[in-house]
């Protein structure tokens, strides 16, 4: 692999993180993880969604009249997720229903169009593919960490395993409840884009 | 890029019909796959609440259909109580309750359910010849979305035997508790109904004791009180008059044979 090409697919995970810096895609971040696992079926959807609309947006780009690219852009992502979430329902049934209307909104999470407008359409449809999937790993990477977080801080589990046994069913642990809600997710958040900009300072915004 | 009119129109038209025909193989070939769930999923939830599977056991399909044998579905005519002349796998409770023609308007009630279907399907547990258990669909607001479940009942038509939710969109770590095994674990030889015959069952704030000491309640979810109130309005309106109680008196003298 060419060094660009691994700057392309590595460059979303901490450079230009699509949720800390690029601040898309927040709403599915706080809906879906409440539980690892369904963090983790919303991941692989939205990376195969975000590859295979930067795949094919690329692959159109220079046929796609510039007028009506936008509603062209949305009407294959649109197709794309709801193929994912007919896979979804037909392969794992039980984690499809509690991501209930999560998936479908993937048409709705900016990330997606985003990439499409500012990458696809200016770059081939190998970067692009690269591209799709670093951007998809970047958003993979901070959603499981807040799913990790919150399930473990606020059912004491992780993927569903016991780790800190409750009060409640006998243990010691005492449970959360503000990070089983959605608003727990944004002090996580904050916190992740807080590290990271720490950590990058060059990420931090010129005041005043 | 400049491009005509035409072919804008051209383009986009191709793009909507490449895309409507992935989009409607993908549904169509799916379809049968997506229905064996859904309904793979209710009659494992059947079997949770009759207590015929463990909490959190994970039942493959063949496993389902095979301790579902001892099950009978039947569909019942609920103001009498009687067996009505439908096939069961055919009958569809939800669209039945939708349909002017077989439902009608629910009497004012604190589960905002609003049309009782004539006729509800509900699943008996048969053990050597005898009918064992009565399954119940129920369902009723919560917090934030409508709670559909099963409540098992026993043979004496007032002992609940399980009780479990496949649907639901409340609060996970605290409405979504509904799942929790442990408060499920509370409801088995609870009783229904008040001696005067009125269902008494229902969801306390706080603790309550073992079933001998407190028979008509049980323990609320901590930091879920609107949904253990959706959980005690959905009790009652399905266990009443409106609801199954002719069906599970019926069920009690033994004449729902």
């Amino acid at each position: 692999m060419k060094s660009s090409s691994a700057k392309t697919l590595l460059d979303p995970l901490f450079e230009s993180n699509p949720i800390a810096l690029q601040v898309l895609g927040i709403c599915s971040a706080l809906a879906v993880t409440t539980k690892m696992e369904t963090a983790l079926v919303m991941c692989a959807a939205v990376i195969s969604v975000l590859a295979l609309s930067n795949l094919s947006v690329s692959l159109l780009r220079n046929f796609i009249p510039s007028n009506v690219r936008i509603i062209v852009q949305l009407t294959i992502i649109a197709s794309l997720v709801i193929m994912t979430d007919q896979v979804l329902k037909a392969y794992i049934y039980e984690i499809s229903k509690q991501l209930s209307v999560f998936v479908g909104l993937i048409i709705t999470n900016c990330i997606i169009m985003g990439r499409a407008e500012a990458y696809a359409m200016q770059n081939g449809p190998l970067d692009s593919l690269l591209d799709g999937i670093g951007n998809g790993l970047g958003y993979s990477a901070v959603l499981m960490a807040t799913a990790f977080l919150r399930e473990l801080l606020a059912q004491g589990t992780v993927f569903g395993a016991v780790v800190l046994p409750k009060v409640h069913d006998g243990g010691w642990y005492n449970p959360n409840g503000l990070l089983g809600v959605s608003a727990g997710a944004f002090f996580i958040i904050g916190l992740f884009i807080w590290a990271l900009r720490s950590w990058k300072t060059d990420q931090v915004e010129a005041e005043g | 890029m400049r491009h005509d009119a035409l072919y804008t129109v051209t383009f986009s038209g191709a793009v909507c019909i490449v895309c409507a025909v992935l989009v409607s193989s993908a549904a169509v070939s799916l379809k049968e796959d997506q229905l064996r769930n859904a309904a793979l999923d209710k009659q494992r939830n059947v079997l949770f609440a009759a207590g015929l599977a463990e909490p959190g056991e994970r039942l493959e399909a063949e496993e389902v259909q095979r301790r579902f044998e001892g099950v009978r579905q039947r569909v019942i005519d609920l103001a009498t109580g009687e067996p009505a002349e439908v096939d069961p796998l055919t009958f569809d409770q939800a669209k039945a309750a939708k349909d002017p023609d077989t439902s009608r308007e629910a009497p004012p009630n604190r589960a905002s359910v609003r049309r009782i279907p004539n006729q509800a399907l509900v699943y008996e547990v048969v053990e050597g010849g005898e009918t064992a258990m009565a399954i119940l669909p129920i369902q009723g607001y919560g917090l934030w979305s409508t709670l559909y479940g099963f409540l098992a009942v026993q043979r004496d038509g007032n002992t609940v035997q399980g009780i479990t939710y496949y649907q639901h969109g409340e609060t996970p770590g605290l409405g979504g508790e509904v799942d929790n095994p442990n408060w499920k674990a509370l409801w088995p030889g609870r009783k229904i109904y008040e001696d005067s015959g009125t269902p008494a069952i229902r969801v306390i704030k706080g603790r309550a004791g073992p079933p001998s000491e407190s028979p008509h309640e049980v323990d609320g979810l901590t930091g879920a009180t609107i949904t253990s109130n959706g959980v005690s309005h959905m009790l009652a309106f399905w266990l009443g008059e409106s609801g199954f109680q002719p069906y599970l008196k019926k069920f009690r003298e033994g004449q729902a044979e």
